[in-house]
């Protein structure tokens, strides 16, 4: 493999035409560039759309009430409901496959005017009251204070945890807002945290960061609401098809608030799972067209070297017939054309290798960093198991184009080689 | 050290077929220099061919050193070409992108030869012929006469039992041609066999045998007597 005559041989065949050799590695090398830049634009769109899903908990389903579709033990149809607190000591009793039950209330929107105000300051946000649970749906940086928790619940605490967005607006810059009070809607809350989502592609209605989260009990009762629940975000255990806690919960609620389990439109859902399953699938099915794409491209380059290589068997055909006589074996002859196109192919292919990941890697530097999460493309990377496969394509596709050149230098009797001009 | 009995060869020319060789008898002992002559198409680089394993026969028995050729392989009969048999032609066929010596190595490197005890050997043969002075010049750097030295030394090389010439003199002026005689002359003395052919009567009587073809068939087959004339020795000189 690593004598020099064997080298010498290869270079004085290739480089006799150099420009009709470099033409031909173009082509290999253009699909493996290609190849590369397709699969590290794929990665950074995968990576900016999924980064936008943060930690949001994907093996989640959404539930909240509509009206009733069809009359159901006396009740008449187009009847409202709601979802109450003993529905969530239900849901945990009833469904073993349930890992969280979080109950979220939407305390009056930011769509009424400035609902919230400190001193001379104001502004329009969401305000939600939510469980300790929340926070492993769609988890949020804390970097000031903390997030509710159980206390906040069971003692009904006015606290507030509030977006980076309302801090701006409400606080003097660098100012501590720990402790500070804010008037939501009339009543006032102490602030005890202020939070940045980790994702923004996933939100319900509205930017995330001009939002407040109140314990969800303090909510109920200082609002008003009662017991009543605006909507459930539930998560399946580890294993466990978002599918299955969907239907019982569903079962469940409609047995609990006397609605006909035919009626499909008394419970509003959302299976995060599912649309996560399809996102996941049309990636799939990118990364696939890619690779089809790629290997097409990269075919058509390695069809050329195997054109190339026969017009220079071909070209060689006395040189390989003096060979012949004198004692080269049809196996040497063939391993030597062989090698030469394996050379080329992945000399070329290395090359295409090299210079798309270099300029991935470039973009990937140069990228501005998202802020808030808010981006499609993201890190472009090209995994180094990949880069490795596609060397070893290139290297049996340069194999593979060699075959049949070196199988018709071969094929030629020595003695009509030799005579050949 | 080659026995041919009654060998026949034909070559296909689409619907017709082309009888080169029609029954060739012939034996040629160990050491012998014997010259093939004949009209062109008289089947003599035929003969040579199929002797030098390059072509394979239709009919009849071939023994080379003692050993029937049938239905070879071409694996096999490169093997058999690379020890037994050395090759000198008339357009000298040598490899153009490699210098001397290594030209001269080409057949040790077949054998799998290390590159520098294969390149030792060549020089020693260079000498021989005296190229020394010119082991790494190109073929294209070298005189037709060179050439074909270099091309005997390359034959010589894995110390074949035969060498076979077709038409060695037949690109080269009287003076070279006589040169290169007279190393085949020399290369015949240490025991090798030596099968030139030949269509020049001067160059076919330095032989000390005289096979004349004819329409594929042996013509005449005589001892030369007077194979080494003492003019030609002054011109070699």
């Amino acid at each position: 493999m690593f004598d020099r005559d064997r080298w010498q041989e290869i270079w004085s065949s290739l480089s006799k035409n150099k420009l009709r050799t470099v033409l031909t590695a173009f082509g290999v090398f253009w699909g493996i560039f290609m190849l590369m830049i397709m699969l590290g634009s794929g990665s950074g769109l995968e990576n900016g759309v999924m980064n936008g899903m943060g930690d949001f908990a994907t093996n989640s389903v959404f539930m909240w009430t509509r009206p009733t579709s069809i009359p159901y033990k006396g009740l008449p149809r187009n009847r409202r409901f709601y979802y109450r607190n003993n529905d969530i000591q239900a849901l945990k009793d009833n469904i073993p496959e349930l890992a969280l039950v979080s109950p979220r209330l939407e305390g009056g929107g930011r769509n009424s005017g400035n609902n919230v105000i400190r001193n001379n300051k104001a502004g329009a946000f969401s305000v939600y009251g939510d469980y300790p649970e929340w926070n492993q749906i769609d988890p949020v940086n804390v970097p000031m204070g903390r997030f509710i928790n159980q206390i906040d619940i069971e003692q009904k605490r006015k606290v507030a945890v509030i977006g980076k967005r309302v801090y701006e607006v409400l606080f003097e810059k660098d100012e501590d807002p720990i402790g500070k009070y804010i008037r939501i809607n009339g009543i006032y809350f102490q602030v005890v945290g202020m939070f940045t989502p980790k994702n923004q592609n996933m939100n319900f209605g509205g930017d995330k960061e001009q939002s407040i989260h109140l314990p969800f009990t303090t909510l109920q009762q200082a609002f008003n609401y009662g017991d009543i629940v605006g909507w459930f975000a539930l998560t399946s255990k580890p294993g466990i098809p978002v599918t299955i806690i969907e239907e019982k919960a569903k079962t469940l609620l409609k047995e609990r608030h006397k609605v006909a389990p035919e009626d499909e439109r008394a419970i509003g859902y959302f299976n995060l799972d599912k649309q996560f399953r399809q996102m996941t699938g049309l990636f799939t099915g990118i990364s696939g067209l890619i690779w089809v794409v790629g290997i097409g491209t990269l075919m058509a380059g390695v069809i050329g070297i195997s054109n190339i290589m026969l017009v220079i068997v071909k070209e060689r055909t006395k040189e390989i017939g003096i060979m012949r006589a004198i004692g080269a074996s049809p196996s040497k002859v063939m391993g030597q054309i062989i090698t030469e196109s394996v050379f080329l192919t992945t000399l070329a292919g290395y090359g295409g290798l090299v210079l798309g990941v270099a300029i991935i890697e470039l973009i990937n530097k140069n990228l501005p960093a998202p802020d808030n999460g808010e981006t499609m493309f993201l890190n472009p990377t090209i995994d180094f198991k990949v880069a490795i496969l596609a060397l070893l394509i290139l290297i049996v596709s340069g194999a593979i184009a060699g075959l049949i050149p070196a199988r018709r230098a071969v094929s030629i009797k020595p003695i009509d080689a030799l005579r050949y001009e | 050290m080659i026995k041919l009995q009654n060998i026949h060869k034909s070559y296909d020319m689409g619907s017709n077929k082309l009888h080169v060789l029609k029954g060739i008898d012939l034996n040629v002992g160990q050491g012998e220099m014997v010259s093939i002559m004949g009209s062109s198409g008289s089947g003599k680089s035929t003969l040579l061919n199929i002797i030098g394993l390059l072509d394979n026969h239709d009919e009849g028995d071939f023994y080379l050193d003692g050993m029937l050729i049938r239905d070879m392989n071409e694996t096999k009969a490169a093997r058999l070409r690379n020890q037994f048999i050395g090759f000198v032609f008339q357009s000298f066929n040598l490899i153009s992108f490699k210098n001397a010596v290594e030209n001269v190595a080409l057949p040790l490197y077949y054998q799998g030869v290390p590159r520098r005890k294969r390149n030792k050997t060549a020089m020693e043969y260079l000498e021989k012929v005296g190229l020394t002075d010119w082991a790494e010049h190109l073929p294209s750097e070298l005189s037709g006469g060179q050439k074909q030295r270099l091309a005997i030394a390359r034959a010589m090389i894995s110390q074949p039992k035969i060498i076979l010439a077709d038409e060695p003199t037949g690109a080269l002026d009287s003076v070279t041609s006589m040169e290169v005689m007279e190393l085949f002359k020399e290369i015949n003395q240490s025991g090798i066999t030596i099968l030139i052919v030949t269509h020049e009567n001067d160059i076919a009587h330095l032989t000390q045998r005289i096979i004349k073809l004819h329409d594929g068939l042996i013509n005449s087959d005589h001892k030369n007597g007077h194979h080494q004339p003492l003019n030609v020795q002054a011109i070699a000189v």
